[in-house]
């Protein structure tokens, strides 16, 4: 593990995105294949499942250290990952053992998961005897399973086609859908004709719409443009090839049997297609998807019941087609892809729908349309160039997100906890409060939406001011009024405050308030009514 | 009963019995300095009480005319009815720790303190106290030091990386004990000049009056620039660290040596390419394995937020307290 554990320190160290794929594309030349396979795994966000309870680890900690348990917590709230915190209160060990990465992978990490607890935490100590602070900070990583190295898959992705000299999209295609690491899938991914007989089981690679900052009028002439309503559901691709229908989500996991209604429906596609589109929830004859708070009982759901399958029905919002007839169609511009997608959706079952154009003649009317975004329960609008292909992942110029403005609120902030990741040791998580006849309530939580002085200020602020502590959460004095965005507000009975707010961020301090002019919340509530 | 030895006040930590403060903030007419770190050594007081292995440091920080008496370290004095003496802390050049004894009472002020060997001052001395207060700069358990060999390697490959690519090595550390120590501890293992930030100058050419031996070193001139420095490494204080100043360097990695930087999120938040894990404040065993040698009864702590420590000491059977908390 040492090679990838040297890997893993040259990307942490470098903020170049080039230095960055410069060390992975080193590291595949070097690594032994089947321990590259696995790195290209574990950096592209693949992780193995369930190893260790974050308990067990904690036990682990405190009976190789002789800490209390209350000491290693203020350690973790201080240090911000739970990974990085074991490491630095563990002795270092020798580098005694310096076993293959694949060797971890495939053998050691997933026979811990078999032990029995107590065994598994003996198991874990005596792992981290042998290991060196750094290493036993990669190995908790990897139990764990959150490596957040500043490397996204799609750099892994151009790491690779460097060193196997292949196109970006070819290999971002193969790495896609059911791609499982192993000595001879690195040589697959790397071999250079394209081999078609994968193929039909993975989904391409998505293309990601970046957010719109400039003035809508910089896009040029509005008639270049398809605008389509930004649905709120879940991104997936509906796969009819061979004799079965699939549902990819995003993260390219495959969602089968979780929306029944839709694959039954695709099975009238005729095969060899491919669509891009949305999963919404949406009652028979209405006009508009219910809101995504009604979709998030269905998620979880494995295999839903009749019973929710009639009180939460879903339909698939299709806009692009990416495969035809077998053929594939990203390189023909959106303008013919989307006449081919209304042609084909014609006289399907109304499971199966196509997302309208929003047209309008000229950006001002658009703009004014965007206003009904929130009655229409969508986010606001997509702006897709005509004659774009369809590309890989989030690339600037030809997919835009045109969000509606949040909604805001002024609340107190009452509460703080450390935070995690870059923002470690830093009082960064904060909970926002709104007056309830006399008291403040908490209503909010958030975590962004801060600069680095700010934050810096703050904690100071909020290292002087404390109330009293709950392990890593202070209770402050309420002095700061914050401006909140949030997506939506909602009744709860799960909340204390009776409210849940949706997606609240900090969109900035308000210096220029006092807590009395922070909402109140009645009127958190009669927001929540309408 | 008052405490007749310690006494917290707005100016600064008091001896009654004494009359004296110890590292006062504000003016007063008796004060013993443990060391010359700004936030400890502070102008404008009548009369200063201070080791004399910092004595050039001290007039440096506090001006010529400064009434200084500096004393050996170990040797008693006389202020008040409080015997007092230094002792090393191993903090930085000239750094003591405080012994105050009276009525048979000896409480001992560490001041700022290490226990790893620094080869630019005394090593730290255990004192034996009734009473220890200890700095708390770093505590909690996650703050152990890597031995200095295994930094210095890092901080030397480092160096070879940047001259491979011809970039300079700019190596952010505090202008004075940090800079000169990681002069001293890369002596033995260069043979090549490094040169200092302005800031670094007069202080570096002090420690070599007082005797520490240090490797070649040059100013970075105004002339300095560009492809000269391609390749070399440069100390200089963090305050320097994004002003006009680093213009000169066209390429450069930028590095920080301080024990902050034992947190990956504090080197990625502060945004140097490498962090270098050095301290010369205690680490978490320092902070325990001191306050077990001193055989205190009672132990107050302060500088940094102590919570942790004076929990962990009480669990221990320690009678450990917030130093604040004594004036309350
Ligand atoms: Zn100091
Ligand atoms: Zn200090």
């Amino acid at each position: 593990m040492r090679r990838f554990v040297q890997l893993y320190a040259a990307l942490d160290r470098t903020g170049s995105t080039t230095a960055k794929r410069d060390a992975i594309a080193a590291y595949l030349h070097d690594a032994p294949p089947d321990d590259a396979t696995w790195a290209v795994y574990v950096l592209g966000g693949g992780k193995l499942r369930r190893l260790a309870s974050a308990t067990e680890l904690r036990q682990a900690t405190r009976e190789a250290t002789g800490y209390p348990d209350w000491l290693v917590e203020e350690s973790y709230a201080h240090v911000g990952d739970l990974a990085e915190a074991i490491a630095l209160l563990l002795p270092s060990g020798a580098s005694g053992d310096d076993a293959a990465l694949h060797v971890w992978m495939e053998d050691r990490l997933p026979g811990l998961a078999r032990l029995d607890p107590a065994t598994r935490v003996a198991q874990l100590r005596s792992w981290w005897q042998a290991l060196p602070t750094d290493e036993v900070y990669l190995l908790n990583k990897l139990i764990t399973g959150a490596l957040r190295v500043g490397v996204s898959r799609r750099l892994v992705v151009q790491a690779l086609a460097q060193w196997s000299q292949l196109p970006t999209d070819l290999i971002a295609h193969r790495l896609s859908g059911d791609w499982t690491p192993g000595a001879a899938s690195l040589a697959a991914l790397a071999q250079p004709a394209e081999d078609d007989a994968h193929r039909a089981h993975r989904p391409y690679p998505f293309f990601l719409a970046s957010p719109l900052e400039a003035p809508v009028e910089s896009l040029g002439e509005r008639d270049k443009w398809l605008a389509e309503w930004k649905w709120d559901g879940i991104r997936a691709q509906l796969m009819r090839r061979d004799d079965q229908a699939q549902l990819w989500s995003r993260g390219e996991e495959r969602l089968d049997g979780r929306f029944p209604e839709i694959e039954q429906a695709a099975c009238t596609l005729p095969a060899g297609c491919v669509l891009d589109g949305e999963i919404l929830a949406w009652d028979g004859a209405a006009s508009a998807p219910r809101p995504f708070t009604a979709l998030q009982k269905r998620i979880g759901k494995l295999k839903p019941g009749a019973k929710l399958l009639a009180e939460t029905p879903v339909r698939f919002m299709a806009y692009d087609l990416l495969e035809q007839d077998g053929a594939d169609l990203r390189e023909r511009p959106l303008r013919e892809r989307r006449e081919r997608l209304a042609t084909l959706l014609e006289g399907m079952p109304p499971t199966l729908l196509l997302s309208p154009a929003a047209d309008t003649d000229g950006w001002a009317a658009l703009t004014q349309l965007r206003e009904q975004s929130r009655e229409r329960h969508t986010e606001g609008l997509m702006l897709k160039r005509l004659d774009s292909p369809y590309r890989v992942g989030r690339r600037r110029g030809d997919w835009w997100k045109w969000k509606v403005d949040p909604y805001t609120l002024d609340a107190v902030l009452i509460y703080a906890q450390s935070g995690h990741g870059r923002r470690a040791g830093l009082f960064t998580d904060y909970t926002f409060g709104v007056w309830d006849r006399g008291h403040l309530v908490p209503v909010a939580k958030a975590y962004s939406g801060l600069d680095d002085a700010e934050i810096a200020r703050l904690d100071a602020w909020v290292r002087a001011h404390t109330l009293e502590r709950f392990g890593p959460v202070r209770s402050v004095e309420p002095e700061h009024v914050f401006e909140l965005a949030y997506e939506a507000i909602q009744r709860s009975s799960r909340h204390k405050s009776g409210v849940a707010v949706r997606f609240p961020r900090i969109l900035r301090w308000r210096t220029d308030l006092s807590i009395r002019d922070a909402d109140r919340l009645e009127d958190l509530k009669r927001m929540a009514e309408g | 009963m008052p405490d007749l030895l310690l006494d917290p006040r707005p100016e600064g930590l008091y001896c009654p019995a004494g009359g004296f403060y110890i590292d006062p903030a504000e003016p007063v007419a008796q004060a013993v300095v443990t060391h010359a770190h700004g936030d400890h050594a502070r102008q404008g007081n009548a009369r200063y009480h201070v080791a004399r292995a910092g004595l050039g440091l001290m007039r440096e920080r506090l001006g010529e005319p400064a009434a200084i008496e500096a004393y050996d370290y170990g040797e008693a004095f006389t202020l008040g009815e409080v015997q007092v003496s230094l002792h090393p802390s191993g903090h930085m050049l000239g750094a003591a720790q405080i012994r105050m004894e009276h009525a048979g009472n000896v409480a001992v002020v560490s001041g700022d303190y290490k226990r790893e060997p620094d080869p630019t001052c005394a090593a730290f001395e255990p004192v034996p106290c009734d009473t220890f207060v200890t700095e708390s700069t770093f505590g909690l358990p996650v703050y152990r030091w890597p031995p200095m060999t295994q930094v210095i390697d890092e901080l030397l490959a480092w160096w070879d990386d940047c001259a491979r690519r011809k970039v300079s090595a700019v190596l952010f550390c505090y202008a004075l004990g940090k800079a000169q120590r990681l002069l001293a501890e890369l002596a033995p293992r260069i043979d090549r000049v490094i040169y200092l930030h302005g800031a670094l100058l007069r202080l570096t050419e002090l420690y070599r009056e007082a005797g520490v031996a240090l490797p070649a070193t040059q100013p970075l001139e105004e002339h300095a620039r560009g492809a000269a420095l391609a390749g070399e490494l440069v100390l200089a204080p963090p305050s320097a660290a994004g002003s006009p100043w680093m213009r000169r360097f066209p390429n450069a990695s930028t590095g920080f040596a301080s024990g902050w930087m034992q947190i990956r999120g504090n080197r990625r938040r502060r945004g140097y390419d490498r962090g270098f894990v050095v301290s010369d404040h205690a680490d978490w065993d320092g902070l325990v394995h001191s306050v077990r040698d001193s055989g205190a009864r009672r132990v107050y702590v302060t500088h940094g937020d102590g919570h942790a420590l004076v929990r962990y000491l009480r669990e221990h059977g320690h009678d450990a307290l917030p130093l604040a908390a004594l004036g309350a």
